[in-house]
């Protein structure tokens, strides 16, 4: 599946796709399927997402996990300050990432 | 210090309205990201993986309490309550909102400080030695020069568009602590015939083709030293690469049409520009040496009390000698056990802030390793600064040791890195957590960068670390050799990378061959030089 | 188009040629340069001139700032005219090279120009125009 992210321009947070509009969280994100770049342009047009770019990644039980391991890292948060993370009670949501 | 007077404080105000301006242009759609980026670049704002990410310049590595309690404050107010000194003598915060920034900007502005240019293809924040003003074998102090230089760059109408970034570097001892030959332009002050000037390096670098720059003047008199770096400059600008980012930088360009060509081409330059008035009269460097005047020293000269086993060891590794008799010089390791390198709580900051007020004569200096340095602290108050250090976790005694790690935030923060870096750090810093053996092994100085621009200085460790993207998966190359002292040099890779927990075991496994072929009082970088990579490499990949 | 300017004299109705044109039968009176040009080739004929054009096909090439510096440290009085991508946040920097008129290829916001070229009262520098840098303010 692919998916649309960026970050959200006044604040910088990540931010994800969800179809109608931007999550924070990746379990919301949409599959854009091949139509992710028309997306792109008139939401980035409209600044409501900064540097948005499409990604692959593989659907599971827990929604979608990011190919690549940055955009797993950018998902949930730096791997070396869990408290920091959009997950800082669940210790283990560092595996999820590597 | 150096303290703004009218005109400084009026032009970093202008800075704050500006950049407010720009970026309400930017968020009301008047400027598309790519027009802004270089706009938000010159005043240090990235967006990183995970926010905003701002660099502040820390000029020469030099600040007060004030500032560095300002520094706390907008970590608390503005980000995750704490920053991130790096390597180049700047802090950074990782979670900024763009609509925050200039508040912070303007906050700043009330404490002399700024991020002007602390990114983009300009002219960066000035670094200088860190032990500027205290040291023994220091010519000069050489921070009034830097503050000359800062001057002169700052908003620099003609160098603002440079084929790529460009970082200077001033030092005035025989001994390096600046990795001056690893910038675009090195300057090390020095005394000829009575005279202060500079010899003058240029086209060095790390990133992907580090290079150690060659000398192009021996001797620039104080005087001229404006204008000759405007001639430097103006043949970069003019000349340098744009067609490949990769090649843009200066040394690319020096390399390609040889030291001797560019060294003709400035001095032509420099006959050209001298003739139009660019550099000050002497007493503006004069007006600017006020200011670094030492500090009225009064400590009796007693040696501490060394009872104390942990503050012995700390006095030995992390307390440096003082030109002032009665005093030394203290440096705080930001790199406690299992910790992230450079990284400082608010708290901590703070903390820091009090003791330069109380007995450092209030005034600090971030290291080129992530390291901070109270630089007048009396003899008499070691043992105070060392209790209050250790009440903070700050009193961690690695200085130059293997777990003084210099690493890059990584993959962890980073939107350029191809791997991480920091659990790295952490892992091979547990694995040598035994102070004994650590100290055993004397200086070792280990570098780590998460991608090929080597912002954590791989190439100049005497062993660094490169991480990169093999098919998806983080992988560790391992160089030894490298030094960004006096005795510089570019560290070579050994051979096939590793992963994360293999990297760990190659760096242990160089430690015991270092062990086992050590002679007398050789530092793992000596036995290197002296044996060659071969009894490593055997040891290693066997 | 040229969007600003900070002369008074007329504008010049000649097209500009290229440096190559020019240094070949030269009798033109304005040139454009691009940015690989080497200014200093103008610096016999600059009496000559009155329109030097310089192009920005890219806003990050900087080295038109280099072009106008030299050829206003050579004299040069004509107009001196930045074209292309030139952008708001440039043309105060772009002022101090000697800059004295714009044709930028997407039109500017005259507010926002006239606020960029108001931040600054001081420069640390001297430069090709007639600010003189803080460093004599100071001392006289």
């Amino acid at each position: 599946m692919k998916l649309l992210t960026g970050n959200d321009l006044g604040s910088g947070a990540v931010t994800w796709w969800t179809g109608n509009g931007w999550s924070i969280h990746v379990e919301d994100a949409a599959d854009v399927g091949e139509h992710g770049e028309a997306t792109l342009h008139a939401e980035e047009g409209a600044r409501r997402v900064n540097a948005p770019y499409i990604i692959d990644a593989l659907p599971t039980e827990d929604g979608p996990r990011p190919a690549h391991i940055k955009d797993r890292i950018r998902a949930l948060g730096p791997t070396v300050r869990t408290d920091l993370t959009l997950k800082p009670a669940d210790p283990a949501a560092g595996d999820w990432i590597i | 210090m150096y303290k703004y007077d009218h005109y400084d404080q009026a032009m970093v105000d202008a800075r704050v309205a500006e950049f407010r301006d720009q970026i309400n242009r930017r968020i009301a759609g008047e400027m598309t990201e790519d027009q802004f980026k270089p706009l938000r670049l010159m005043n240090g704002l990235y967006l990183q993986l995970h926010a905003y990410m701002l660099r502040v310049a820390i000029p020469y590595g030099t600040l007060d309490s004030r500032q560095m309690r300002m520094l706390a404050h907008i970590a608390r107010t503005y980000d995750r309550d704490y920053g991130h000194f790096t390597t180049r003598q700047n802090i950074q915060y990782n979670w900024i909102k763009l609509e925050d920034c200039a508040d912070i900007l303007e906050e700043l502005a009330t404490v002399e400080m700024h991020a002007i240019q602390t990114s983009g293809n300009c002219i960066r924040n000035i670094s200088s030695d860190p032990y500027a003003g205290a040291a023994a074998d220091e010519v000069t102090d050489p921070r009034p020069w830097a503050e000359l230089l800062r001057q002169w760059s700052t908003f620099h109408s003609e160098f603002s568009y440079l084929p790529r970034k460009f970082k200077i570097a001033v030092i005035a001892s025989p001994e390096d602590r600046a990795a001056m030959r690893l910038h675009d332009i090195g300057l090390e002050l020095i005394r000829q015939d009575g005279a202060l000037g500079a010899r003058v390096f240029v086209g060095g670098g790390m990133g992907r083709t580090p290079m150690i720059a060659p000398e192009i003047n021996p001797f620039v008199k104080a005087g001229d030293l404006l204008s000759y770096l405007e001639a430097c400059l103006r043949v970069y600008n003019r000349y340098g690469r744009r067609d490949n980012i990769y090649k843009a930088r200066i040394k690319i360009l020096i390399h390609e049409i040889g030291a001797d060509a560019y060294r003709r081409q400035v001095a032509a330059e420099f006959a050209h520009v001298k003739t139009f008035g660019i550099d000050p009269p002497l007493a503006e460097l004069e007006r600017i040496n006020a200011f670094f005047a030492p500090p009225a020293y009064d400590a009796p000269d007693v040696e501490p009390d060394r009872t104390d086993p942990n503050f012995a060891v700390w006095l030995d590794q992390n307390v440096k000698p003082h030109k002032q008799t009665g005093y030394a010089i203290v440096n705080i390791s930001l790199k406690p056990l299992g910790g992230i390198p450079g990284d400082a709580t608010s708290a901590q900051i703070d903390v820091m802030a009090d003791l330069a007020e109380k007995y450092s004569f209030d005034e600090l200096r971030v290291t080129h390793a992530q390291n901070i340095v109270l630089p007048y602290v009396a003899k008499s108050d070691l043992y105070a600064v060392w209790h209050a250090l250790r009440d903070a976790a700050l009193a961690d005694a690695n200085l130059d040791l293997i777990s003084d790690i210099i690493a890059c935030p990584g993959l962890d923060y980073c939107s350029l890195a191809n791997a991480r870096s920091i659990p790295v750090a952490q892992k091979i810093a547990t694995r040598f957590a035994d102070m004994d053996r650590q100290r055993d092994l004397g200086e070792l100085k280990l570098k780590i960068s998460g991608c090929i621009n080597a912002c954590g200085h791989h190439h100049a460790g005497h062993i660094g670390i490169l991480g990169v993207d093999k098919k998806g998966v983080e992988n560790y190359q391992l160089t030894f050799g490298g030094s960004g002292a006096e005795d510089v040099s570019i560290g070579k890779i050994i051979g096939p990378g590793f992963d994360e927990d293999g990297v760990v075991d190659a760096v242990e496994k160089a430690t015991e061959v270092y062990k086992e072929l050590r002679q007398g009082n050789e530092r793992f970088l000596d036995t290197y030089r002296r044996v060659g990579l071969e009894p490593f490499k055997q040891a290693i990949y066997g | 188009m040229v969007e600003f300017r900070y002369r008074t004299d007329e504008v010049t109705e000649q097209p500009s040629v290229t440096l190559d044109a020019f240094l070949d039968q030269s009798n033109a009176t304005a040139v454009r340069l691009e940015p690989d040009d080497d200014a200093r080739a103008l610096i016999p004929f600059l009496d000559r001139l009155t329109l030097i054009e310089v192009a920005f096909p890219k806003f990050r090439d900087g080295r038109g700032y280099s072009a106008a510096r030299i050829l206003r440290e050579a004299k040069y009085q004509g107009e001196l005219r930045a074209q292309g991508d030139v952008l708001v946040d440039q043309i105060a920097f772009m002022r101090r090279c000697g800059f004295d008129s714009f044709a930028p290829e997407s039109s500017l916001n005259p507010d926002a120009v006239a606020r960029a070229l108001a931040h600054y009262e001081y420069a640390y520098q001297r430069a090709a125009d007639a600010v003189e840098p803080s460093w004599k303010l100071r001392h006289g």
